[in-house]
């Protein structure tokens, strides 16, 4: 059960972020191909018992910033216009794919020698209360910084949307 | 966890980071550019969560969390540069924003 999921999961995640790449025709496309990829990396965290990041990656990800793209996409109405001929020359585009295949294979390399099987885990492990303790403990420097930090986003954002007033 | 490996989901989180790099790489429209980071993103915090179920603590899930959180601003900020750069030039492509002012 647990195996066809991870598959099923993880052949949807990485077909959806094929689609993100490779449709060249309309953003709107990639946008709702990057949502299947986010509902797949959630299904994917909670796979690996971390239902409370699974259940942000849902809300966060695909509730909201997907949301935004697609609002912004809409707002600016620019359906192709302003990328038609846009596209880099081929050997660009063979040299990034060069590179991205060698830097591929190193990190397989790496990452396939000496793995431990998984271990047991407390059944609180990855619940949201288990990760709320420790963030409001451990990490409650983590999470004051997180708010200012997402104040000076709204801020930021607010400014350098807005039109010139004067 | 069946008969998948650790191994097995730090592939898949390096094969969507893989498909990032090259969307970012040979994609000129910025938006779908910007969802190329967010795929990278995406990969980085899937690798810190098998990671985290790995080794059984769940500090990596923190991490992860912290990771999304800046994600959300980042994307909140650059879509209004985006919004700023089609007000002012009129394009998507990022080769036409070439100056750092104008």
């Amino acid at each position: 059960m647990r195996t066809a999921l991870f598959w099923i999961l993880s052949v949807a995640a990485l077909a959806g972020s094929i689609g993100v790449v490779g449709n060249v025709r309309n953003p709107i496309n990639s946008a709702l191909n990057l949502v299947v990829t986010m509902l797949a990396l959630a299904g994917l965290y909670v796979l690996l018992e971390a239902q409370f990041v699974g259940l942000i990656q849902v809300m966060v990800y695909a509730g909201a910033i997907v949301v935004l793209f697609l609002f912004v996409i809409m707002l600016l109405n620019l359906r192709g216009s302003g990328t038609a001929g846009a596209e880099v020359q081929p050997l660009v585009k063979i040299a990034g794919t060069a590179v991205v295949a060698i830097s591929a294979f190193f990190l397989l390399r790496v990452l396939s020698t000496g793995r431990a099987p998984w271990p047991d885990v407390d059944p609180s492990y990855g619940t949201t209360r288990a990760i709320g303790e420790a963030l409001y403990t451990d990490y409650v420097l983590a999470v004051q910084v997180a708010g200012v930090l997402l104040l000076a986003g709204i801020l930021a954002a607010v400014v350098l949307a807005k039109k010139r007033l004067d | 966890m069946g008969d998948i490996s650790p191994f097995q989901f730090q592939v898949v989180a390096a094969l969507i980071f893989m498909v990032g790099v090259v969307g970012v790489l040979t994609r000129r429209n910025v938006i779908v550019m910007f969802m190329c980071i967010e795929l990278m993103l995406n990969a980085a915090n899937l690798s810190l969560v098998a990671f985290s179920r790995e080794v059984g603590d769940d500090q990596g899930q923190i991490f992860a969390f912290m990771v999304m959180v800046v994600a959300a601003v980042e994307v909140a900020v650059g879509l209004a540069i985006i919004i700023s750069l089609v007000r002012n030039r009129d394009t998507l492509n990022i080769e036409d924003a070439s100056q750092m002012k104008w």
